[in-house]
């Protein structure tokens, strides 16, 4: 294991996501609760990086922070070039924000079940407003680079849980956002498909240079990552991680 | 953008196919409910158009012949006649009793198991365009004969030539009408007005042998040296001169309410114009019935309500974290809300497809006559789009409640 490092944002280039100082209470007087106390975490474009902690740490705080789903206490949050949270929010449309910008793999797949592989990929263009066509046409681009274009007509309880996984990494990235926010994505996978999955995200993170932050206690993924956050008592630190395990 | 309510619909069919057609069954009960009361209103109508009067002469002070009991002297008739505006009138007596066909020894059983409730209406023979006779026939002819003669609605399943009984007295079955029905929906059979009056007061043999002992043992009637007095009374005591109203016909151009004010007037009857007997006949006598469909109406649309509203709740749950997925991944809430409207009208519109087809079906196999109109089949689809509308509220409202973090673990 490599040494920690800390001041991680000097480091990456200002694309990607930037979070400075990010705070979250619940709660208000002698029963608040910070679940985060100022974390600073940056991703780059085509990046992958962990992010692991203990029970009640503070990851799906951050996790729901980073995907617009909780308002931040504090902090500052940066998409790109724009900010998105600077002691609030600065996009008014957040929907609009989580269905263009983020992209979500979730530890099941939760992909509609009655809906069609490629409806499944194509409805996110879909609900943004693009034709039917072009959806769908972009959804069989994704399939095909994720090898599971074979599978595009068949509905989701007919698929393994390794395909079932592509198809819901294939839906996160179809709008191109520029993160995915990744939740325990290998947790039911045996280690072979479990290092396929992470294969796969950091593939399409360098081919669609999307930054990809993947919450995991999962050990047999944590060598996979180049640099990993350990996240305890609402604070990060980062460190280096192994980076093997992906040829 | 895909219906999300039409592909959920069609992966899961087998449970929205099966709930709808519990619902259907519901919604036909519904509509046949309906339709149970428009027979009755049409059942009503028809009577008043079969009886071919502008108006009804009944008793003072009644609302006869259909809604009360009405008795009148039947040489009435004769005086009505003279008032201006009137081209015929004719007497008519209404009997609600059970009729069965004539049966020998071999077929007493058979006899039997045809006995059906009928109307016996009384006429004066004479044939079509008489106040009081059926419209048309089906088959046979009309009363000509003065006696033991009948004319059977077809639903009696009387056939042409058989012979009834009604009371004492055998009756062959000379024609056959459609659709001329009583009030209460019993199917009518015509006999000469003579044979009704009898059938209607006449007593039994020992009933009037009891009654010539008590009238001989009453000292007014049985006097010392007068005993034509009680030969007198003995004699209006089996004969009826009563019937129960006279059918009266206007002359084109005459003033229903001019003539029928006269008749009160001049010959102390209770009269009734067309438009006052359906009022007596709906406002009064199946008044009580309709109300009783109205609840039951009410009832099994709230029943409907809560079924799917049960229903479309029960689905949405089961979708929780589906819709916390959509919400998550930028759906609005209206994409969500619509879906959940879209599911409830459909099954709202499988229900209805097969409520309206089973009553279709099963309408003739009622025994009351069940009218189905497309006007109430219109308005059924309606009351049950907007019953689906307001059950899918419940659902909606649980699904916006979803927070989309749930998506998200932790």
């Amino acid at each position: 294991m490599a040494e920690p490092t800390t001041g991680p944002l000097g480091a990456h280039p200002a694309q990607g996501i930037r979070i400075e100082g990010l705070r979250k209470r619940y709660g208000r007087g002698d029963t608040a609760v910070d679940a985060l106390r100022g974390v600073d975490m940056a991703v780059a474009p085509g990046e992958v990086v962990g992010l692991v902690g203990p029970s009640g740490s503070g990851k799906s705080t951050l996790l729901k922070c980073l995907g617009a789903v909780i308002e931040p206490s504090g902090g500052r949050m940066t998409l790109g070039e724009a900010s998105i949270y600077d002691e609030g929010w600065r996009i008014p449309d957040l929907r609009a924000l989580r269905r263009d910008k983020i992209g979500f793999v979730f530890q099941a797949p939760y992909l509609i079940p009655f809906l069609d592989v490629t409806d499944n990929v194509a409805l996110l263009p879909m609900l943004a407003g693009r034709p039917n066509g072009e959806s769908r046409e972009r959804a069989r681009e994704l399939l095909a680079a994720l090898d599971v274009e074979h599978r595009a007509r068949a509905m989701p309880s007919q698929l393994s849980g390794g395909e079932q996984q592509r198809v819901a990494i294939a839906r996160a990235l179809v709008n191109r956002p520029p993160v995915i926010l990744a939740d325990e994505p290998t947790a039911p996978l045996d280690s072979e498909r479990a290092l396929a999955v992470m294969r796969i995200l950091n593939r399409m993170a360098r081919q669609y240079q999307t930054a990809v932050i993947v919450v995991t206690h999962d050990e047999k993924i944590i060598p996979t990552f180049e640099r990993i956050y350990h996240i305890r008592d609402g604070r990060t630190h980062e460190e280096a991680g192994e980076g093997r395990g992906l040829e | 953008m895909i219906s999300l309510a039409g592909r959920d619909i069609l992966h899961g069919w087998g449970k929205f196919v099966f709930t709808g057609i519990g619902l259907g069954l519901l919604i036909g009960v519904t509509l046949s409910m309906a339709g149970i009361y428009r027979g009755m209103v049409d059942d009503a109508e028809v009577l008043l158009d079969n009886s071919g009067a502008d108006l009804w002469a009944v008793q003072k002070d009644t609302l006869g012949p259909y809604a009360e009991p009405s008795n009148l002297a039947d040489d009435l008739y004769r005086s009505l006649q003279t008032l201006p505006g009137v081209a015929r009138a004719a007497n008519v007596t209404y009997l609600t009793m059970q009729v069965r066909p004539l049966a020998d020894a071999a077929s007493v059983g058979d006899a039997a198991a045809r006995e059906r409730r009928a109307m016996v209406v009384g006429v004066v023979p004479g044939g079509f365009g008489e106040p009081g006779q059926p419209e048309s026939l089906v088959a046979g002819r009309h009363l000509t004969r003065g006696h033991y003669e009948a004319v059977a609605d077809i639903s009696t399943g009387f056939r042409l030539g058989e012979q009834l009984r009604i009371r004492r007295h055998a009756y062959r079955v000379v024609g056959l009408t459609r659709r001329t029905v009583s009030s209460g929906g019993d199917p009518m059979i015509f006999i000469p007005l003579k044979d009704a009056q009898e059938a209607q007061f006449l007593k039994d043999n020992d009933a009037i042998v009891a009654q010539r002992r008590r009238s001989a043992a009453n000292p007014a009637f049985n006097r010392p040296g007068q005993p034509q007095v009680l030969d007198a009374v003995l004699a209006s005591q089996t004969q009826s001169n009563s019937v129960n109203a006279i059918l009266v016909r206007l002359t084109p151009n005459a003033d229903p309410n001019r003539v029928a004010a006269d008749i009160r007037r001049w010959k102390h009857l209770s009269v009734y114009t067309r438009a006052e007997m359906n009022e007596i006949l709906q406002a009064k006598l199946i008044a009580t019935s309709a109300r009783q469909i109205f609840m039951f109406l009410v009832i099994l649309s709230v029943v409907s309500a809560a079924i799917v509203a049960f229903i479309i709740y029960t689905l949405t749950l089961g979708k929780i974290r589906e819709i916390a997925v959509l919400k998550l991944i930028g759906t609005r809430n209206r994409t969500i809300a619509g879906m959940i409207l879209q599911q409830a009208i459909g099954l709202g519109l499988i229900g209805f497809v097969v409520g309206k087809t089973v009553a279709t079906l099963w309408a003739p196999v009622f025994p009351k006559y069940v009218l189905l109109l497309p006007g109430d089949a219109a308005r059924g689809f309606l009351i049950v789009v907007i019953i689906c509308v307001l059950a899918s509220l419940v659902a909606i409202r649980a699904a916006l409640r979803v927070d989309p973090a749930e998506a998200i673990g932790g």
